[in-house]
């Protein structure tokens, strides 16, 4: 009889895994967050960030919520910061003071999801600045229309069908083989192309950019001590550069670099030297425009009659809110699955637990006659 | 131990089959093994150890099914891998964070074979087999860590077939059969991917070996009494053993999901997602946390003995501390199994598993950095005198003002090169991987022989039965042991 309840004990179990099991295969697609508007804000591919939008009233298809708002940087405590521990110019790096946006990361946290405003403001940062000497070779252009990818659209479960992605790819020059002449040609991109690199090769990089090869951003989040608040406190480090500090000339200071400033740190205490280091790259942000407009795109929400001058987030145009936005980007083009990822969790976690209380009672049950 | 097989062919075809092939017989004679009663939670990472392996070899091979072994190609694939597969960043995070939970739960084991004394006679051969799959494990992680080419991966890579090289005479020629050529290249990215196919096989052949030579005296138990009357000290290994293994390896399962679902890369190192560069060396080298151990004990040798030199000395204690355990079953001359009953070494035990934390600490860590600092920082400046000679002045508190390093290097002669250079004073990593390295060597080279001839063991329980029945003493005999099922 003993057996006859074990046997139902593992029925139950199964029963349980079972229940799990198809709660994990029907995990719906991410559905879009329900604080963006019915239709899904999209970047206008203006030429420059400088086309001025209309002050608008607030209508019915601005976001609920507002745009994140991000604490200005505050200007690094050179003087009292702790120094840098290493002097590479790599991941390994020792600055633990990186700036955090007010409130947090929306998509840290177990539950956390990336803000999709920011996501698509950032790929208009990314684009505009970023994409001219850093390339993102490991993506392709039909990932910012994937599932929790920036230009999801539920309407296109096929990225590849997603004409706002294939009008981003369009703008994009990809180098491919002229199937009439042979010839390596650069032509419009289609969603299915990967993000072209600015340099042909290293060396090319390394030729236009004084020795410096900007790296390749697919993963920097991932490849970085500090993840997003890294990149986000980088874009905000170029700060004036303390007196006593040497710069030399092609180099820039910023104190939220991985570096070392102790060797140009001249007639100074050196157990004061400032915290960061130089590198090649000038302050890429400049202020510009990277409020949301809807996208005119034929078969996208909105449609081809939209007025692109109506719409305004309020996003402001700050170098703060550009390098928060950039940063989110990166750190889901650094890892496009997070959102997958933790939504997995969230079901297998509680199964296991379930099972282990099951199995746990199953266990006290066999072994309730026994000493031990 | 067993005895008899139980096993009685049900049918017709049973019949037929157990006398050609009687496996469903050997299921039986498994399910029915004989196991001691009083085992506690220690002895189910046995289980969830089987479990991680099969993991490793299921992931593994859909893993293989994708993956490119080539330079140029190794760092996309895995990244493919992560955004392009189907379930592929699940995949590779189970296959990644298991390496860890798999070197998490065989470091639980092997100390609770140390504690209980599950090397001791009978034992031995279960012991030296285990290390052996240790061994593999070991070798079949690091070159799995080479494949997806990243950064740490590279110069990891680059520092373990170095170590090699520095074995006299026949070092030489074996890193370069283990790199293929003079350089870490595709050569060595393809062996390397073939050997961290096949070890994983030759680790489940072992398995089956370790388990084998476990079913012959049968496991070892909390008190280290051997089993005097299998009616009344074991229970069959099936249900009572299963369902408790089941239950630990689910709440093994809850630490592994936390980690692939919520703090993927929190094992890793961000270095490893930056793509190999032979041209750029990462400040710090470091391994996988679970190799941090011994990468200290071998930096922690930083002095020639003899004719030898520090570094070959290194390496030597490095493999000798993992040699070390192939033979502890005759460094320990107790007779007493389980520390219980061994006071003595079950403190210096506390004080081994501590030694061995510390270790990996140590080998996280710059070993020239400090533990802690004896004051402020104060500062030095190296000079050149005038006779040619490089100096060092003595330390100052204070950069300007009176007795201050300015005012001293104002008083050399322009010639002098004067640089100011920061002075720390503080108990070095070095010295901490020093101290601790020569403790886990005394542990097994000295208190281990010497404990079983000095130490006064405690009075041990005479059979298992007898253990737990002292526990539950104030039960009515009645309500002990009523199923007559329970030693069957």
């Amino acid at each position: 009889m003993r057996f006859a309840k074990l046997a139902l004990s593992s029925l139950a179990v199964l029963g349980i895994a079972a229940f799990g099991v198809s709660a994990i295969a029907q995990q719906p697609p991410v559905a879009p967050p329900v604080d963006q508007p019915a239709a899904p804000p999209v970047v206008t591919p203006a030429p420059d960030g400088a086309v001025p939008a209309t002050p608008a009233t607030p209508d019915a298809t601005a976001p609920a919520e507002p745009a994140p708002v991000v604490a200005p940087a505050p200007a690094p405590a050179v003087a009292h910061a702790p120094a840098a521990d290493h002097g590479e110019e790599h991941a390994a790096g020792g600055d633990h003071h990186e700036l955090t946006p007010k409130g947090g990361w929306k998509h840290d946290g177990a539950f956390g999801t990336f803000d999709v405003n920011a996501m698509q403001r950032g790929f208009k940062v990314y684009k505009q600045v970023c994409s001219s000497c850093h390339g993102m070779k490991l993506l392709s252009f039909r990932n910012l229309g994937d599932v929790g990818g920036p230009f999801y659209d539920p309407v296109y479960p096929n990225p590849n069908d997603n004409p706002v992605v294939k009008k981003i790819a369009s703008e994009f020059m990809v180098t491919k083989i002229d199937p009439d002449s042979g010839a390596m040609v650069p032509m419009p991109g289609i969603p299915a192309d990967a993000f072209p690199s600015p340099y042909a090769n290293a060396i090319a990089a390394a030729v236009g950019n004084g020795g410096a090869v900007p790296p390749d951003l697919s993963v920097i989040v991932k490849a970085r001590n500090g993840g997003a608040g890294y990149v986000y406190s980088l874009l905000q480090g170029y700060v004036a550069p303390p007196a006593g500090l040497v710069v030399n000339s092609g180099q820039h200071y910023n104190a939220y670099f991985h570096g070392d400033t102790g060797s140009q740190w001249v007639g100074k205490d050196p157990r004061n030297k400032p915290p960061g280091g130089f590198l090649a790259m000038t302050p890429p942000l400049q202020e510009f425009d990277i409020r949301l407009q809807r996208d005119c795109v034929e078969g996208a929400q909105g449609g081809t009659s939209c007025d692109q001058n109506t719409f305004d987030d309020g996003t402001p145009t700050t170098i703060e809110q550009q390098a928060h936005d950039v940063a989110v980007f990166l750190a889901w083009a650094s890892d496009p699955k997070t959102e997958a990822r933790k939504q997995l969790g969230a079901a297998v976690i509680p199964f296991l637990f379930l099972l282990a209380i099951l199995v746990f009672l199953s266990y006290r049950r066999i072994w309730r006659n026994v000493e031990h | 131990m067993s005895g008899p097989s139980t096993y009685e062919p049900s049918n017709g075809l049973t019949k037929w089959l157990d006398q050609r092939l009687p496996i469903v017989r050997f299921n039986h004679d498994l399910m029915t093994f004989p196991t001691p009663k009083n085992l506690n939670y220690w002895w189910t990472f046995g289980g969830i150890l089987a479990v991680c392996l099969v993991v490793q070899i299921v992931t593994g091979i859909v893993l293989a099914m994708h993956y490119v072994a080539s330079t140029q190609d190794a760092f996309a694939s895995v990244e493919r891998i992560m955004r392009d597969i189907d379930y592929g960043w699940l995949i590779r995070n189970i296959h990644a964070n298991g390496a860890s939970m798999f070197f998490l739960a065989v470091y639980i084991h092997m100390f609770r074979g140390l504690y209980y004394g599950s090397y001791k006679s009978p034992r031995e051969v279960i012991w030296i087999l285990g290390v052996v799959i240790y061994l593999l494990m070991m070798a079949t992680a690091f070159m799995g860590y080479v494949l997806p080419w990243g950064q740490m991966s590279f110069h990891g890579s680059a520092v373990i077939t170095n170590l090699i090289g520095a074995i006299p005479v026949i070092g030489e020629p074996i890193k370069t059969y283990l790199m293929g050529g003079p350089a870490i290249g595709d050569p060595t990215l393809n062996r390397f991917f073939s050997l961290h196919y096949l070890l994983p096989f030759v680790i489940a052949g072992i398995v089956v070996l370790h388990i084998w030579a476990l079913h012959v005296p049968g496991n070892n138990n909390p008190t280290g009494v051997s089993v005097k009357d299998v009616k009344k000290d074991t229970l069959p290994f099936h249900p009572y053993y299963t369902v408790k293994d089941g239950f630990a390896i689910i709440v093994f399962f809850l630490l592994f999901a936390y980690f692939v679902f919520y703090a993927p890369n929190a094992l890793g190192h961000a270095d490893n997602s930056v793509e190999a560069n032979p041209l750029q060396t990462p400040a710090h080298i470091v391994p996988e946390w679970y190799l941090l151990p011994f990468y200290a004990i071998l930096r922690a040798i930083t002095f020639d003995i003899g004719p030898i030199e520090a570094k070959l000395l290194g390496v030597i204690a490095m493999f000798g501390s993992i040699g070390i355990l192939f033979v502890v079953p005759w460094l320990d001359t107790s007779k007493v199994r389980s520390m219980r009953y061994r006071p003595i070494a079950k403190q210096l035990f506390v004080l081994f598993v501590v030694a061995g934390i510390g270790l990996g600490f140590c080998g996280a860590n710059d070993p020239d950095k400090f533990v802690f600092k004896f004051g402020p920082d104060k500062l030095v400046v190296n000079y050149v005198d005038t006779s040619g000679v490089a100096q060092v002045s003595g330390r100052f508190d204070n950069f300007e003002g009176a007795g201050g390093a300015q005012e001293f290097i104002a008083k050399l002669p322009p010639s002098s090169g004067a640089s100011v250079a920061v002075s720390e004073e503080g108990f070095k990593w070095l010295w901490l991987s020093q101290i601790l390295g020569a403790y886990y060597f005394l542990y097994f080279l000295v208190f281990l022989p010497l404990l079983g001839i000095i130490e006064k063991p405690k009075a041990r329980p005479p059979s298992i039965a007898d253990s737990v029945r002292k526990k539950h003493a104030s039960v009515p005999a009645a309500a002990v042991n009523p199923a007559p099922v329970a030693a069957e």
